[in-house]
């Protein structure tokens, strides 16, 4: 078992993500003596009698001015049988971009519903990113249970409805757990409530200790994009030539034979460095410094794969994006697209189709694809480069996408189609939420 | 069959923060590494020398120096930037003092003017990337900041503006005079910095360690006399066993009360602790509710 996992919070604006990490903090002894005084002070501040959980992770000014999280925290806690590294993101539709970076890492995605609310339209916005970043879990905490009287059967009906919309985004039915809690009062959180008498699955904490973690992809074909050439030209390295990056995905050993991508070329691996010294072998995550057989023209943007199992090297490709720029994206838009180390100038040839996450289905051929939504395009790059497709692996087919003028990012980008093809499921679009206003008006967007 | 080369926590967080060195080497033009001779920094020099072993950094230093040094420190700052022949850029808060750029506070406390020199310094040498060793335990402003922290032509951090930051692809693009803080520590705890210091035998400064010395109290925290006064009137002057757990402008860098004089008492005492490490010895933390979140916007690490 590892002994860590990364999870994010993600759901509706309100639904109470901070507060529930907060609570987990709180509850698992995380919080030091003299923030939890802070928190206390700034709690009293605002004319409350209890703590407010969520002033922990909104460390923010305007973020505690509006009560709102606006921007990812992380968070680090460990109990005895596992570290987390937690990434609590905003609920705020407006902010989606802050929620795709909490997500793009995390091995367990907790996407909280209120339960007054049950499953509404973020809920499912947010369900959808997290399956097409590929986070291989869910958790559904069904909160503010206390407001429903610790109703089982509006649990029960709220967990049915978001199972069904978790399986038709591809989601095993073991892979998503559902737990009815009050992050404000504790319930199920950390202590077992005896206010759920009907309850009788894991606590949030429970469960986050003892769910299985997809290990590092150790056995996926070896990945390996190429950072930096380490050239010393110094008296006692006159000649040393080593090809420096982290291992994306698979294992190198020593001896195997590998190809230098887009170029073709092939070697063998003669050494593996670190500063510690020379590996027989190196997995999935770890930093070293290649040493190849032959002298070859290898520079930062390569990338050496397993001669036996290479990516596809091409210039077009289809893909998803999670467009997150308020410039709308439309055919022929040229950008630039960051995949590995290397950085290629592309064009957005086509929108194949733009992505329903309310009702799971895609229209074809949209004009645009607007801030948060999903969509499938073809891209062509400039040169050809190397790709996997995302669904095999996380690190080696997932690119940015750049604007070339201005430098931010546009977009999230997955080479491939990690969404299922699915067809409007009607019983995700019942229940008339759509007519709900956001409970939570933003004071304003600027500083 | 792979498992004995997995990596563990310290592990991964080593390879992160070489992948993040790595990445900005190969990315900026002239990148700086703030080094003062703390821990963090000093944790930081050693990340960098190990991401590009067996060449030598291809980076200088900067130090923006408060003028509140401990000697300990800036004998062990000269002595490591010595072994490893580097180069290291000061820049003085004292010399904006002495010009007349800068003015004393009331309180004497000089991090908050440490802001102007690093600007300059950024600007002058034309700085383009500048590496920092902040990490998001330390306080809930810095857990919002990303690894590739995009500053504008005045330094300034806007919360709002902020990049994603997707899966591990850093964008560092940024116009001319604009610059990107790098923070390869980013996801260390304060526990993971002290056993990887054991794990690594890294040399510290000895004040992190504990040893006698005449300290006296302040706001509940326990002041060394220095270049930047000593005791008020009522306040008395006591000989402590004590040890530093964050070494910054010594005005308003408090020490701890602690008989840990090894690292493993350390790391014993660290776990242990019912404070942070900044509101254990930090009065600068302590001025208002957001007080890093304002600093940060106007350009401070
Ligand atoms: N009664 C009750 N109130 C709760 C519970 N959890 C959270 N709240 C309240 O709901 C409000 C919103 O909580 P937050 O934790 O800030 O919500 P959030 O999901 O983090 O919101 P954003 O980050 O802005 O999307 C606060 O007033 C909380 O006190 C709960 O279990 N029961
Ligand atoms: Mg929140």
């Amino acid at each position: 078992m590892s002994d860590l996992l990364r999870l994010a919070t993600a759901g509706s604006v309100d639904d109470g993500k901070s507060t529930l990490v907060g609570r987990l903090l709180y509850d698992t002894k995380s919080v030091l003596a003299d923030t939890l005084d802070a928190v206390h002070r700034a709690s009293a501040d605002r004319g409350l009698t209890t703590p407010d959980l969520s002033l922990l992770v909104d460390g923010l000014r305007s973020e505690r001015e509006q009560g709102i999280t606006i921007d990812v925290a992380y968070r680090y806690f460990a109990t005895p049988k596992r570290s987390f590294v937690l990434a609590d993101t905003p609920g705020h539709v407006q902010y989606t971009r802050n929620t795709v970076t909490g997500a793009s890492t995390a091995q367990l995605g907790v996407l909280l519903v209120d339960a007054r609310k049950g499953v509404i339209e973020q809920t499912r916005r947010h369900a959808a990113v997290l399956a097409l970043l590929g986070v291989p879990r869910l958790v559904l905490a069904v909160n503010k249970i206390d407001l429903v009287d610790f109703d089982e059967v509006t649990f029960a009906r709220i967990a049915k409805e978001f199972t069904a919309h978790a399986t038709a985004l591809g989601y095993a039915e073991d892979a998503v757990v559902e737990i009815p809690v009050s992050a404000l009062a504790g319930d199920n959180v950390v202590e077992r409530s005896a206010r759920t008498p009907w309850y009788d699955g894991p606590t949030l904490l429970e469960h986050l200790e003892s769910v299985p973690v997809e290990p590092d992809a150790h056995d996926a074909p070896f990945r390996f994009p190429v950072q930096y050439v380490i050239r010393p030209r110094t008296p006692e390295h006159p000649d040393y030539r080593g090809y420096a990056g982290q291992v994306a995905a698979g294992t190198v050993r020593v001896g195997d034979e590998i190809a230098v991508l887009p170029a073709g070329l092939r070697s063998t691996v003669t050494g593996i460095d670190t500063a510690d010294g020379p590996l027989q072998e190196a997995a999935a995550g770890h930093s070293v410094t290649l040493l190849l057989a032959h002298d070859l023209d290898i520079s930062r943007g390569d990338l050496i794969a397993t001669a036996g199992q290479p990516p596809k090297v091409t210039d077009e490709f289809d893909a998803t994006v999670c467009w997150l720029s308020e410039k709308a994206l439309t055919p022929g838009a040229r950008v630039l697209v960051k995949h590995g180390t290397r950085t290629v100038q592309a064009i957005v040839t086509e929108l194949r189709t733009r992505f329903d996450e309310q009702k799971l289905g895609s229209t074809d051929a949209p004009e645009s694809l607007s801030l948060n939504e999903i969509g499938q395009v073809s891209v062509r790059t400039a040169e050809p480069i190397p790709v996997d497709d995302y669904t095999k692996d996380r690190r080696t087919g997932a690119f940015l996408v750049i604007d070339a003028a201005d430098g931010s990012t546009l977009a999230a980008g997955l080479v491939g189609a990690p969404l299922p093809e699915v067809d409007g499921v009607d019983s995700c679009t019942e229940g008339g939420d759509a007519a709900q206003p956001d409970s939570h008006a933003l004071v304003s967007p600027g500083p | 069959m792979t498992t004995a080369t997995a990596l563990d926590t310290l592990g991964r967080l080593e390879s992160e923060a070489i992948h993040i060195f790595r990445e900005v080497a190969g990315e900026f033009d002239r990148p700086v590494i703030l080094f003062s001779g703390g821990k963090d920094s000093t944790l930081l020099l050693h990340l960098a020398v190990k991401a590009f072993w067996p060449a030598p950094v291809p980076f200088p230093l900067l130090h923006v120096d408060t003028g509140h040094n401990f000697d300990e420190v800036i004998e062990f700052r000269d002595k490591v930037v010595a072994q490893h022949g580097l180069r290291l850029e000061v820049a003085k808060v004292q010399d904006y003092i002495d010009d007349g750029r800068l003015a004393e506070r009331p309180d004497g406390t000089r991090n908050p003017l440490q802001t102007v020199p690093l600007l300059d310094a950024i600007t002058g040498h034309k700085f383009d990337a500048v590496f920092g060793g902040g990490r998001r335990d330390e306080e809930r402003a810095r857990a919002k900041e990303r690894i590739f922290s995009l500053r504008n032509s005045f330094g300034q951090w806007e919360p709002r503006r902020q990049r994603p930051e997707l899966w591990n692809l850093y964008n560092g693009r940024h116009r001319p005079g604009e610059h990107v803080r790098v923070f390869p520590l980013s996801n260390w705890t304060e526990l993971d910095v002290w056993h990887y210091i054991a794990r690594e035998g890294i040399e510290l400064p000895s004040i992190y360690y504990a040893h006698r010395r005449e300290v006296y109290l302040r706001d509940g925290m326990w002041l060394a006399e220095g270049p930047w006064g000593g005791p008020r009137d009522g306040e008395e002057k006591l000989e402590k066993t004590v040890r530093y757990r964050t070494v910054g402008d010594g005005s308003c860098t408090g020490a701890v009360e602690s008989d840990a004089a090894d690292i493993e008492a350390v790391i014993a005492e660290v776990a242990a602790s019912r404070l942070t490490e900044r509101g254990a010895t930090r009065a600068d933390d302590r001025l208002s509710e957001a007080a890093m979140e304002d600093r940060k916007r106007e350009g401070y690490f």
